[in-house]
C-alpha cells in the first residue's frame, strides 16, 4: 500500500493515523471521565491525569501530524451518488472534528499548566507554560474541555454511524478504504453477519 | 444647662471616639485569610482566599465591644497549584458556583486580658451557617506614617470539613481545617 493518498484511496499513512488516533480519542474520554470520581487514596488519583495529560499531548503531536499529512496529500474522492447536502455534511463534520480535537487539547493544555507548571509526558519531556495569567484560567479552560469533550464524543457517534450507514446501507467503499481495503462492500446482503464487512466477498471489486 | 450640653457633647464625642470603626486593608493587602490542612497527616498544605473586605468595631478601653464582619469571595481560593484549585473551587469542596460568598459575622468578644480574648461569631460557608470561636490576639495599634490610625489582629480557629458540607474524604489526618487570620484597619 502506498504511504500517500491517492485520488481514490488513503495511502498507509491516513490510515494508521485515524486508526491509531480513533481507539485513543474515545479512552481519553472514558480515562477522563473516569478520573475525576476518583477517591484521594486511589492509585489512579494521580497516575489517572498523569496518563491523560501524557497521551493528550501525543495526541496533539498525532493531530498536527495528521493536518499536515492531510494538506500535502490527495483528498480520496466523494462517493459517487450521494446526495449534496450529504457531501457537504460529511466535510463540515471532519472540519468540526478536527477544530473540537484541536480545542480540547489547547483548553486541557491550558488547565494544566494555568499556573505556569509544564506538562510532563512521561517523564520524556515537558512542554512548558506559555498561556497563562487570565483570571480564573483553570476553571474556564476546564468548563470548555469538558463541554468540548462531549460535544466531541457526540460527535464521533455521528461520525461512527455515517460510516457504518456508507457501508451496510449504501454498500460502498467508504468504510473500506479507511480500512485499506478495495472495492465496496458485497452488494447483496448474502450472509447474516454483517458485522465482520473486512471479510466481505471481493465481488463486486471495481 | 451649658455644663450639661458641654457634657454630653463630650460623651458623645467620646462614644463615637470608642466606636471606631475600621476598613480592613485588604487595598494595601495587609490582611489575609490563610487556612491550613494536613496531607495525608504528612505535611501541612497551605492556602489562601485572595479576595474579601470587611470592617471591625474596636475601642481599647473596650475591648468587649469589639466586633468585625467579613466576606470573602471563595472562588478566589489559591493554594498555589491551579489543578488544585480548580478541584476546591468544584461541588466535592467549596462548589462556588452555587455559594460563591463566605461571611463571618461577629456576636461577641470575650477579652481574656493581654490583649488575647475570644471571638464568636457565625461562619456561612457552602451555604452552611456555624458558629465558631476565634481565637484572637491584638498585635499592635497607633498612628501610621501616612496620617492614618490602624489596627491590626491575628486570629486562629478550626473546623471540621463536613461541617461545613464537604464530604470529599482527604483521609483521617484531614479532616480539619485550621484558619489563619490577619487583619490589619485603617480607622475611618
Amino acid at each position: 500500500m502506498a504511504a500517500r493518498n491517492s485520488e481514490h484511496r488513503y495511502g498507509w499513512v491516513a490510515i494508521a493515523l485515524h486508526w491509531l488516533m480513533a481507539p485513543a480519542i474515545i479512552g481519553m474520554f472514558a480515562l477522563g471521565w473516569w478520573m475525576r470520581q476518583l477517591s484521594y487514596y486511589d492509585p489512579w488519583y494521580r497516575q489517572g491525569p498523569e496518563l491523560h495529560k501524557g497521551i493528550g499531548i501525543l495526541l496533539l503531536a498525532l493531530l498536527l501530524l495528521r493536518l499536515a499529512w492531510k494538506a500535502i496529500n490527495p483528498r480520496p474522492g466523494d462517493m459517487p451518488g450521494q446526495a449534496r447536502w450529504q457531501v457537504v455534511t460529511a466535510r463540515f463534520a471532519h472540519g468540526a472534528l478536527y477544530l473540537l480535537l484541536l480545542a480540547i487539547m489547547v483548553s486541557g493544555y491550558l488547565i494544566s499548566t494555568a499556573d505556569g507548571r509544564p506538562i510532563n509526558v512521561f517523564g520524556w519531556f515537558e512542554v512548558p507554560a506559555t498561556l497563562q495569567g487570565f483570571d480564573n484560567q483553570e476553571d474556564l479552560a476546564g468548563e470548555v474541555h469538558e463541554v468540548l469533550a462531549w460535544s466531541l464524543m457526540g460527535l464521533v457517534a455521528l461520525h461512527a454511524l455515517a460510516a457504518l450507514k456508507h457501508h451496510f446501507v449504501d454498500r460502498d467503499a467508504t468504510l473500506r478504504r479507511m480500512l485499506g481495503l478495495r472495492g465496496n462492500p458485497p452488494s447483496r446482503p448474502p450472509r447474516k453477519e454483517v458485522g465482520s464487512p473486512a471479510t466481505g466477498s471481493p465481488a463486486s471489486n471495481q | 444647662m451649658k455644663k450639661v450640653a458641654i457634657f454630653l457633647f463630650a460623651a458623645l464625642m467620646g462614644a463615637t471616639a470608642q466606636a471606631a470603626e475600621y476598613k480592613i486593608d485588604t487595598k494595601g493587602a495587609h490582611a489575609f485569610i490563610q487556612f491550613r490542612i494536613k496531607h495525608l497527616g504528612y505535611s501541612w498544605l497551605y492556602g489562601r482566599f485572595d479576595d474579601f473586605s470587611g470592617s471591625f468595631q474596636y475601642d481599647e478601653s473596650k475591648p468587649a465591644e469589639s466586633s468585625i464582619n467579613v466576606e470573602i469571595d471563595v472562588a478566589s481560593i489559591d493554594s498555589n497549584h491551579a489543578e488544585r484549585d480548580k478541584h476546591l473551587r468544584g461541588e466535592d469542596f467549596l462548589h462556588v458556583e452555587k455559594y460563591p460568598t463566605a461571611t463571618f459575622k461577629s456576636t461577641s468578644y470575650e477579652p481574656m486580658g493581654n490583649g488575647k480574648g475570644k471571638l464568636s461569631g457565625e461562619l456561612t460557608l457552602r451555604g452552611v451557617t456555624k458558629p465558631v470561636v476565634i481565637d484572637v490576639e491584638h498585635v499592635g495599634g497607633g498612628k501610621d506614617p501616612w496620617g492614618g490610625y490602624r489596627q491590626g489582629f491575628t486570629g486562629t480557629t478550626e473546623f471540621a470539613l463536613k461541617d461545613f458540607g464537604i464530604m470529599y474524604d482527604l483521609g483521617p489526618a484531614s479532616q480539619t481545617v485550621e484558619m489563619i487570620l490577619d487583619v490589619e484597619g485603617i480607622r475611618i
